[in-house]
């Protein structure tokens, strides 16, 4: 039978990277639960075995009810009725079968009825799901807003709301407005609060709000009367059965149909804070846009692969000229390309997530008792990481899987334009990838920093060090020159000293970054595995060097003094 | 009001995916060839208990299986699935049991067991094809029996009220507890396996699969008692061997053979009314249609 993960040998790979070991012993505190709860591990072993055995279960869950479904929710899509959403049909199987099996509130301790898992074998999850309806992945991830609320919610919240997400109810994050998209800080939705009652009540509108029927909402929201920035917004969260959000209709989209896209109106909505007030925008929805831009990470790399496996078994099937398609030079470069950027970006996906998983546990642990100075350096050095990872992983596979779409469709030729083909709902889901959760523009803004103080540089000087097999240690000595050409560039960015040529070179500077160190991991996997990575390492440092040498060319070329050619008015 | 249920549960070879290595020379299965795994309408089966332990508390649900040792794999599956445990039915004498063989040992099993209220099973095992096990375990044990389930409608005072599958249309009907079902392949899929109860019976072992050098984790099985799956013997039963595996199975295998499907055979039909009206009738009968 068809697997979504078992299938996937690169899948389980990545779950066994040696970084494990570390984020397993925090994640699980010497293993303390084992007292309490049957299904906890004993060890490291065991841990990684359950892990292992959990994502079989989803890979035959997304293989047997969530694939066989897709085209129907496709079609049908959600039904907005009398303020509520009804989903497609088949998206309740696939919702039943998914909490029935247990995975949802895979994050959470046990104690609240989670999983306690780690973020990585969670994010693969989310890969795997998404490889198969990408509409859906939505519904079902938007569980890892939970995390925020554990993260900021006090005790009485957790008790309250923590058990309600593991037992399967969805969640949604109300951010965006009319007029707030990009620019959160705009946001107007009104809080007040309500002196009789003893609660917030909420007033406004929410636009493109996914799952916005959710029963648990967390609302971005503004308390602070007279303010205009982001200062004066908190975050609450909403409980439906307290009513007074109804759905004013559901967006008609290109792709991602399954999942619900809604207009919000707040009637007086009953709510209640989540941490402190005026930290809503620039603490705890970065926090949750974090964990968010991963899960976007996840959907892309789920959909790169989806879109990988269709190219490559029509390729294998179609004939023309008297031999199938794939024997053709111009169709499996295609196709070595795809599995490539597939490769690399999955492995810079769970680089982050790994990196993340180690301090968000000892900021966990750091709850419970003094972390000890090297603990505290640990966590400084990882957040670190994990936060300049993010928006490449999220920016770049979000590109990655447009572009194995679009190849996707061309292997296909013209019957990838039919509608007939899984290649075109490939294509329309992909699509959204790089604008939600913030635009692949808005992830260079995010990581533009970490190019002009040098840790993107640094980091790839670090992976340098990093010992290779002796077939791979050319591709290490053309990602250093690489390198170099990326500080030369960005000195040339830096000493023009002018802020608009900054922003002009920032998508080129990030994207020299970002693939350079996917090209360092995909080596460091390719001497774990030659098998399964050589080829692609290798293919990946050819298309990098070229990609490289563009933008730097690019850069070069230009000065704050010639850049007015890009002005458009 | 809490049941007791048995279901009936078998380790079969993966006959939807045969290549050309399926069958050994001596025409008995290559069982090298073929992955072993739970009989599909088993699954069917177990998933009409769960949604009645679902329904009433303090049920609980017991699998029989009979099999080698590695058979036990499908009491673990169970249990994933929400089963309470089960028992494999081991010992040299089941061996190379035809179906009055396997019914006498599973009824010897179910009267072990004791009081059940409902024993289901699939409506066939997809290795052998003969659907004759739960009619017969039903007439060993003296019980009324409902064949072809597709859906339990009510239980109610003891009564319980099905809808059979059967050719041409759906019959429903009642029947007094104690009762042997058997359910047909076009009943709801069975639930997926659950997370929380893969991690907590994952090390459920038979103590004929426990290793005699070192079995892992050795102390959590005295600390869980629950993790040492059943098991039963011909003479845990006290069976009458002469009614169990191959000496008790009046079945017997003449030969074998490959047969290669040709479509040697043509017919050539007008579009006339009466080549039509023939055509419905020889479709109509052979079921193809209908």
């Amino acid at each position: 039978m068809a697997n979504y993960y078992s299938d996937i040998k690169e899948l389980q790979f990545e779950l066994n990277h040696p970084l494990m070991e570390r984020i397993v012993e925090l994640k699980e505190r010497n293993f303390r639960d084992k007292e309490t709860f049957d299904e906890a591990p004993l060890d490291y072993p065991d841990a990684m075995d359950s892990y292992d055995k959990v994502l079989d279960i989803v890979g035959d869950i997304t293989a047997n009810v969530i694939k066989p479904n897709s085209e129907g929710v496709d079609a049908e899509g959600p039904h907005c009725e009398n303020g509520r959403v009804r989903y497609a049909s088949g998206t309740y199987d696939n919702l039943n079968a998914m909490v029935g099996a247990g995975m949802n509130g895979m994050t959470m301790p046990r104690r609240f009825g989670g999983l306690n898992f780690p973020i990585t074998p969670y994010t693969m999850c989310a890969e795997i799901v998404a490889a198969a309806d990408a509409g859906f992945s939505n519904i079902w991830s938007l569980q890892d807003c939970i995390e925020t609320l554990y993260e900021f919610g006090n005790e009485d919240q957790h008790s309250r709301f923590i058990p309600r997400i593991c037992q399967g109810e969805t969640m949604s994050m109300d951010l965006t407005e009319p007029d707030a998209g990009s620019d959160l800080q705009s946001v107007m939705l009104k809080a007040t609060y309500d002196e009789a009652e003893g609660c917030w009540r909420l007033n406004g509108c929410k636009r493109f709000i996914t799952n916005g029927d959710a029963q648990l909402h967390l609302v971005l929201a503004r308390s602070e009367e007279g303010t205009t920035d982001g200062r004066g917004l908190s975050m609450f969260i909403y409980d439906k059965n307290d009513g007074g959000v109804d759905v004013r209709r559901i967006e008609n989209k290109l792709g991602i149909h399954g999942s619900p896209t809604c207009e919000l109106v707040y009637k007086n909505a009953k709510a209640e804070l989540c941490g402190d007030r005026k930290l809503g925008l620039i603490k705890y929805v970065m926090a949750l846009m974090n964990g968010a831009r991963l899960g976007i990470a996840a959907q892309s790399v789920g959909l790169s692969q989806a879109a990988y496996n269709e190219a490559l078994a029509y390729a294998r099937d179609r004939k023309q000229f008297g031999k199938e398609i794939i024997n053709f030079p111009a169709v499996s470069d295609m196709l070595s390309l795809m599995k490539a950027k597939l490769d690399a970006g999955r492995a810079l996906l769970y680089q982050t997530s790994r990196y993340v998983d180690i301090y968000k546990a000892l900021e966990d642990i750091a709850r419970e008792r003094k972390l000890e100075a090297e603990e505290r350096q640990e966590l400084k050095k990882f957040s670190k990481l994990a936060d300049s990872l993010t928006p490449l992983a999220k920016g770049m596979n979000s590109e990655y899987c447009n572009q194995n779409a679009y190849d996707c469709i061309q292997v296909h030729g013209g019957s990838g334009f039919m509608m007939e083909y899984f290649c075109q709902q490939i294509y329309r889901d992909a699509r959204i990838t790089s604008i939600y959760e913030g635009t692949t523009q808005l992830q260079v803004v995010a990581a533009i920093r970490y190019v002009t103080n040098g840790a993107y540089l640094a980091l790839m000087r670090d992976y340098e060090a990093v010992p290779v097999a002796p077939e791979f240690a050319s591709l290490i000595e053309r990602a250093k020159a690489m390198a170099d050409k990326f500080e030369a560039a960005t000195t040339h960015v830096k000493d023009a000293a002018n802020a608009e040529f900054h922003d002009l070179c920032a998508r080129h500077l990030y994207e020299m970054a970002a693939s350079i160190i996917m090209l360092h991991l995909l080596t460091q996997n390719a001497t774990r595995c030659p098998e399964m990575f050589a080829k692609s390492a290798r293919v990946y440092a050819n298309y990098v060097e070229a990609e490289v040498m563009k933008h730097y060319t690019w850069v070069m070329n230009l000065t704050p003094e010639t850049m007015e050619d890009y002005k458009q008015a | 009001m809490g049941l007791k249920i048995v279901v009936l549960a078998k380790q079969v070879p993966d006959t939807r995916n045969v290549g050309p290595d399926a069958m050994t020379a001596e025409g008995t299965i290559n069982r090298a060839a073929l992955p072993a795994i739970y009989n599909p309408e088993d699954l069917n089966a177990l998933e009409q208990a769960l949604r009645l332990k679902d329904k009433f508390p303090g049920t609980t649900v017991t699998i029989v299986t009979m099999g080698p040792p590695r058979a036990a794999e499908v009491i673990r599956e169970s249990m994933y699935r929400g089963a309470d445990g089960g028992y494999l039915l081991t010992d040299r004498a089941f061996a190379g049991a035809d179906t009055l063989a396997t019914s006498y040992a599973l009824s010897t099993a179910i009267r072990h067991i004791g009081d059940v209220d409902l024993v289901i099973g699939g409506r066939q095992a997809i290795d052998g094809d003969t659907a004759q096990v739960g009619p017969q375990v039903a007439e060993k044990l003296g019980l009324n029996q409902i064949t072809y389930v597709e859906e339990i409608l009510a239980l109610e005072d003891g009564l319980l009220t099905a809808k059979r599958h059967i050719d041409g249309g759906v019959e429903t009907v009642q029947a007094p507890l104690p009762l042997v079902l058997t359910v047909n392949g076009s009943a709801a899929p069975c639930r997926p396996r659950n997370a929380k109860l893969v991690m907590k019976y994952k090390r459920c072992l038979a103590p004929l699969e426990k290793p005699a050098d070192g079995l892992a984790y050795a102390e959590e099985y005295e600390k869980k008692p629950w993790l040492t799956l059943g098991q039963i013997s011909c003479a845990d039963v006290n069976a009458d061997l002469s009614q169990c595996g191959l000496s008790g199975s009046p079945t017997k295998v003449k030969s074998i053979e490959n047969i290669v499907f040709k479509a040697k055979e043509s017919k050539v039909l007008t579009g006339s009314d009466e080549d039509i009206k023939g055509l419905m009738a020889e479709l109509l009968a052979n079921h193809t249609i209908g």
